[in-house]
């Protein structure tokens, strides 16, 4: 468990826009340490937006993302890598490089940002594969394996480096029930041994309770956040998108 | 990265009943140098168990667990008891889960480079293969266009202006330039010789009947293979990544009617006409080199080009253009659509329709120039 590592992320005041087309306004959230912080919303409401604007690929319009105190946005350069190193991203397809194999997916970040020797990482990749079931796969390429496998080769490739915070696009879509409540496993598995912080960004209700304590709630007509906290609270709260949201429209 | 005092601890505690106990402490992480552990290593031998204790850990992360798997790894080859009860809760979850599939020897991929003979047999073997995958690629060529002709080609017009427009018209700026530029070297180079002669005048003969007839449909080809049959390889290659020809097969709707003959028909109207063009171009700059550098007059060039070229040069400039555009767009279609499913698969189709085009239209040249000699045209 790593101790004083305060991998809070703070949102204050954003705005994500594509031009003049605003997409969320005055979103305001704290994710706290060894959370595992849901993103959820209608289809279109902006989730996969607002997850580009904290992982450093899109500038937010307006507004500031903090990375335990560090204000993402108004850093340089060489300190917004070494804030990006921090964090692993699941992308929604996987995004794995399709020239290399599942093992050089996963350590292409680890020979670029450590100094161990090839043994060493060959190690430390085989133990990333293995902990998400595709120990025997290190030899197979992207474009060999199944779309469940590739995700899960995803994941194991955003947790090379060990990162504070793992950030999920939609983990669960095109996994089979079985396959889905796994990951739902080792998501938890990672926040309680390795203490990790998570965002999930997902729409898939039973993950979301399975696994989720604090939650974000993203409208696409208001554009803005309309509900946060724990889903097992929202489940009740008096809005009522919300509510039928997460009753699968049961009012 | 290695600072004075390593963030670890580890101590060695021999137990009397031949077993070995480890304490660990400190921070274990990937960011820390993990100890090497060939120390250990040979400590090893003859010992019945070994434990660890964890009490001391402040930080941990997988660096903890790789270094603990080779260990745990290494003492079950070697039949010795482990116990790692004492370790953080999550650190013998982990190990469990990562243990859990027991590793399966030849799943794994042999790495053994093939040996050079080998490697020739296979290329000899996959140029062997090719030939009947071109023929095939070319009959459904021709079937496609049955369908065109009886008005049954499923296809969009619009897609096939638009391609006309990508192939034709953005082509002529670079199609200009490279004819123009050919047609001044060959003037020049020619008139050298001319020049000791007097007989400069004829470099309107020589750059004419070479542009035209066949210097402007070898250099528009070749361009187009790298310009158009690259791009037509990369596109219809990051359809076949995408599975979008597969959706194609799915709806029944033939892959080559929607998008092989619209990029076919495209190639065989612009090729004629910008081979034309480059002619043109070159009988231009084959004037200007003359008229400014070498002292013939202007009319007498233009005459003298009249005098040279009779209107069956220019049928068999774009005859030479046809059939090279045809060789282009089908270089260039059949690479896409052969293409791997990676991102290295659409670069490699793209450079292999480039090579193939131009590679068929040397051997088309060359079999048409002597075809032509005999018939003495």
């Amino acid at each position: 468990m790593t101790v004083n590592a305060p991998s809070k992320i703070e949102v204050r005041d954003m705005t994500l826009a594509y031009g003049d087309f605003v997409i969320q306004r005055d979103l305001n959230f704290s994710v706290n340490q060894g959370d595992i912080f849901i993103v959820m919303g209608g289809s279109g409401c902006g989730k996969s937006t607002l997850l580009r604007n904290l992982i450093g690929l899109q500038r937010p319009a307006k507004g500031t993302v903090a990375y335990a105190g560090d204000d993402f946005w108004a850093a340089e350069p060489e300190q917004q890598d070494s804030l990006k190193r921090r964090f692993g991203v699941l992308f929604q397809s996987g995004a794995l490089w399709s020239s290399l194999t599942l093992a050089e997916n996963v350590a292409l970040p680890l020979g670029e940002y450590t100094d161990y020797d090839a043994r060493t990482i060959a190690e430390i990749v085989a133990l990333k594969l293995s902990l998400v079931g595709l120990g025997d796969f290190g030899d197979f390429y992207p474009a060999e394996i199944s779309g469940g496998m590739k995700k899960r080769a995803g994941l194991a490739r955003a947790m090379a480096l060990d990162p504070d915070i793992l950030f999920f696009d939609e983990p669960s879509a095109g996994l089979d029930p079985i396959s889905s409540r796994r990951l739902d496993e080792l998501i938890l598995e990672l926040r309680d041994s390795l203490g990790s912080t998570i965002v999930v960004v997902t729409h898939e209700l039973a993950s979301i309770f399975a696994i989720g304590n604090n939650a974000v709630f993203l409208d696409a007509e208001t554009r803005t956040m309309i509900a946060s906290g724990n889903p097992k609270d929202l489940v009740n709260s008096d809005i009522e998108k919300v509510r039928t949201f997460l009753r699968r429209g049961e009012p | 990265m290695a600072d004075s005092k390593p963030a670890w601890q580890f101590e060695v505690e021999p137990r009397s009943d031949a077993s070995l106990h480890l304490v660990l402490g400190g921070s274990w992480r990937l960011r820390d140098a993990l100890p090497s552990t060939t120390g250990l290593e040979a400590q090893l031998p003859g010992v019945r168990r070994l434990s660890f204790s964890g009490a001391g850990i402040t930080a941990w992360d997988t660096g903890l667990l790789t270094w603990l798997a080779r260990l745990v790894r290494l003492c079950r080859e070697q039949g010795i008891e482990t116990d790692t009860a004492e370790l953080p809760e999550g650190v013998r979850r982990l190990l469990e889960l990562a243990f859990a599939v027991p590793e399966k020897k030849d799943a794994a991929r042999s790495g053994d480079q093939p040996s050079f003979l080998a490697n020739l047999g296979n290329i000899a073997l996959d140029m062997w293969r090719a030939a009947p995958a071109m023929l095939n690629f070319f009959g459904e060529i021709l079937l496609s266009f049955g369908r065109f002709f009886r008005g049954k080609a499923q296809y969009r017009k619009s897609d096939l202006f638009l391609i006309i427009q990508d192939v034709g018209p953005n082509a002529v700026l670079i199609v200009s330039l490279i004819s123009f530029l050919v047609g001044m070297i060959l003037a020049y180079m020619g008139a050298v010789q001319l020049e000791m002669f007097g007989a400069q005048i004829y470099i309107a003969d020589l750059v004419g009947i070479g542009m035209v007839r066949v210097i402007g449909a070898l250099m528009t080809g070749i361009l187009l293979a790298g310009r158009t049959g690259a791009a037509f390889a990369a596109q219809l290659g990051t359809m076949q990544v995408n599975e979008e020809i597969d959706a194609f097969r799915t709806l029944g709707i033939s892959s080559m009617d929607f998008l092989v003959l619209p990029r076919m028909l495209a190639l065989l109207l612009m090729a004629p006409l910008l081979t034309l063009y480059a002619g043109i171009m070159g009988v231009l700059a084959g004037m200007i080199v003359a008229v400014g550098v070498f002292n013939v007059g202007a009319f007498e060039y233009y005459h003298e080009t009249l005098r040279a070229l009779d209107i069956s040069q220019f049928v068999i400039g774009m005859v030479y253009g046809t059939i090279f555009g045809f060789l282009v767009a089908f270089a260039g279609c059949l690479r896409g659509i052969q293409c791997g499913r990676s991102a290295q698969a659409v670069g490699q189709a793209a450079t292999s329709a480039v090579v193939t085009g131009i590679l068929f239209i040397v051997i088309a040249a060359s079999l048409l120039t002597i075809l032509l000699q005999k018939l003495g045209v």
